[in-house]
């Protein structure tokens, strides 16, 4: 059903260059959250390097442009976020928050002092080709030449949506009761033979896929990235849609226009802390029960 | 009088006791920084026997479950369970040897649902494979299915109510609702040796009569349970346990059957202090 509205959203804006671009940026940013909440959300495990994993997509789809881009950059993403995750799960808590903020550090610099990844100045990525179907060139759909964008847009539909499916998934399995029970309660859930490694190891290293991904699909949509796009504070933004879109609706008022951001973000807080949508019990299997009675 | 090892050739109801024990701890010592939570413990856990371990507030009880669990590692001594020696192992291979706990203060994932929690208990049954539980959706089907009508009938065997309710929060339940359902989780993998902590901690008199006969009974049914027991409350480890050991200071003080170390000179002044 999402995906049909997604899809009426792109009909509409077809030809407009402009909401394409924040409606793909929206969907990317979309998957990033679903990465993250895998990782912080679901096991408990932190991650203030959102946006370097996103970057390491970016530039993996910069150096190798072409119809690997995106899996290579999520397994890029993937295969670096395995080295971190080892200093990650020694460490709890704060300490493994400081972990990733020095690895979001890090990469940042690697990138400036680098030569070959254009250094300070970024680079330009090529426009994307994916099995001969060049992202350059509009396509043409019932005889209307539509923006180049809207190859953008169904290839971040494409990524968001078996991402959204499969960790949906993983949510409602095993897997997502031993996630959960890892973030809820370490100690009890080691006495019943719960990996607790694992299980960290696992989210981490899925979360990161998915954002790189995400990253490598983003960096050809800009075609054009550099180091400070992906610094430590944008790991602390990249959380929701909201992030993107509100300030843009928003350029009417001018300067209050963050004004009106904070209180938005406060009023979430405050009022809707568990999320705007929260949880549902983890049901398993599709076919719901009705035969319930709350036990008082 | 006291009991020593070697006279335990009979328990408490007169039934000979098989030769080979099913935890056999010796010499167990553990200290945090300057202090001996304990020290050289001893005691052993026949198959089929029901152990009531009994001490004042900080003299070692819980901590004893808390090495036996692995959950810290012990200083000296050694655990011998089922035949094998699991001393210093993770919680994780003890749990897997067969040994199963609750805790004092409840530790379920109040967020998740009841069937949630008591699966947590089962996870060594499960399949955990990636592919499995993402791609052979119908095997897993038939997993989560079975292991509902599992946990289904083990939950309403210690109250209909909860059987009903399988998939609501446990937040929102009582506590006794909760004790049964931290009971389910460490009974669904039908462990050979059950460690109750503080059974009666935020339950009544009656809840904790009634919740020990729901133990008992499941017990029989899974044949040859072995149990030990910490509690305060001297009526319950009066009724159901076959021998007790006693601590004070992270030290054994006696062992023997309820009647004794009840009116075992050294266990009146632990509790109540010497004149």
């Amino acid at each position: 059903m999402v995906g049909a509205m997604a899809l009426g959203l792109l009909a509409v804006f077809a030809e407009d260059h402009f909401p394409l671009l924040m409606l793909s940026t929206v969907m990317l940013y979309a998957t990033v959250a679903l990465g993250l909440n895998v990782q912080f959300g679901y096991t408990g495990v932190v991650n203030f390097a959102g946006a370097a994993f996103f970057g390491i997509g970016a530039y993996t789809s910069a150096e190798l442009i072409g119809h690997t881009a995106l899996p290579l950059g999520g397994l890029f993403a993937a295969a670096i976020g395995l080295v971190l995750v080892f200093p990650v799960v020694r460490t709890r808590g704060h300490y493994a928050a400081v972990v990733t903020i020095a690895f979001s550090v890090l990469f940042q610099t690697f990138l400036e002092v680098n030569d070959t990844l254009g250094g300070p100045q970024g680079l330009s990525v090529g426009p994307m080709r994916l099995f001969g179907w060049s992202f350059a060139d509009g396509p043409v759909l019932f005889g209307v030449e539509t923006s180049f964008y809207l190859n953008y847009a169904l290839a971040a539909l494409v990524v968001l949506a078996p991402a959204f499916l499969m960790l949906r998934r993983q949510e409602r399995s095993w897997i997502g009761l031993s996630l959960d029970a890892v973030r809820l309660d370490e100690a009890a859930s080691a006495c019943y033979d719960i990996g607790i490694r694992r299980a960290k190891i696992l989210a981490f290293v899925i979360g990161n896929l998915v954002i790189g991904v995400a990253g490598a699909l983003y960096g050809g949509m800009l075609g054009y990235i550099a180091p400070t796009s992906f610094t430590f504070s944008d790991s602390l933004i990249l959380a929701a849609a909201i992030v993107v879109i509100l300030p843009e609706k928003l350029q009417a008022i001018q300067e209050y226009r963050f004004l009106l951001f904070s209180v938005v973000v406060m009023a979430i807080l405050l009022f809707r802390s568990e999320g705007l949508l929260p949880r549902a019990v983890r049901r398993y299997l599709p076919a719901p029960r009705d035969s319930e009675e709350v036990i008082r | 009088m006291i009991q020593t090892e070697s006279a335990l050739a009979v328990d408490t109801r007169g039934l000979p006791l098989t030769p080979e024990r099913l935890l056999d701890i010796q010499g167990l010592a553990k200290s945090f920084g300057g202090v001996r939570a304990l020290n050289d413990v001893s005691f052993s856990v026949g198959r089929g026997e029901i152990l009531g371990l009994i001490g004042p507030n900080g003299s070692g009880k819980t901590t004893s479950f808390n090495v036996l669990t692995g959950l810290y590692r012990p200083d000296g001594g050694k655990i011998a369970f089922d035949g094998a020696d699991i001393t210093g192992n993770t919680p994780q291979t003890v749990y897997r040897a067969g040994i199963a706990r609750t805790f004092q203060r409840s530790r379920l994932c109040l967020e998740l649902s009841i069937f949630d929690n008591i699966m947590v208990g089962n996870h060594a049954r499960l399949n955990h494979g990636l592919v499995f539980n993402l791609f052979q959706r119908k095997a897993f089907r038939l997993e989560v299915e079975s292991a509902l009508a599992e946990a289904t009938a083990l939950a309403a065997s210690f109250s209909p109510k909860l059987g009903d309710a399988m998939f609501q929060p446990v937040g929102a339940l009582p506590m006794i609702e909760r004790r049964r359902i931290e009971i389910c989780r460490a009974l669904i993998s039908r462990p050979k040796l059950l460690l109750l902590d503080e059974l009666s901690a935020g339950m009544t008199h009656d809840e904790t009569h009634q919740l020990m006969d729901d133990i008992l009974a499941v017990r029989e049914r899974q044949g040859g349970l072995s149990i030990i027991i910490i509690e305060h409350e001297m009526g319950v480890i009066e009724r159901v346990s076959d021998h007790c050991v006693v601590l004070n200071y992270g030290e054994k003080i006696v062992e023997g059957s309820y009647q004794d170390v009840a009116s075992d000179r050294l266990v009146q002044e632990a509790y109540l202090g010497s004149e």
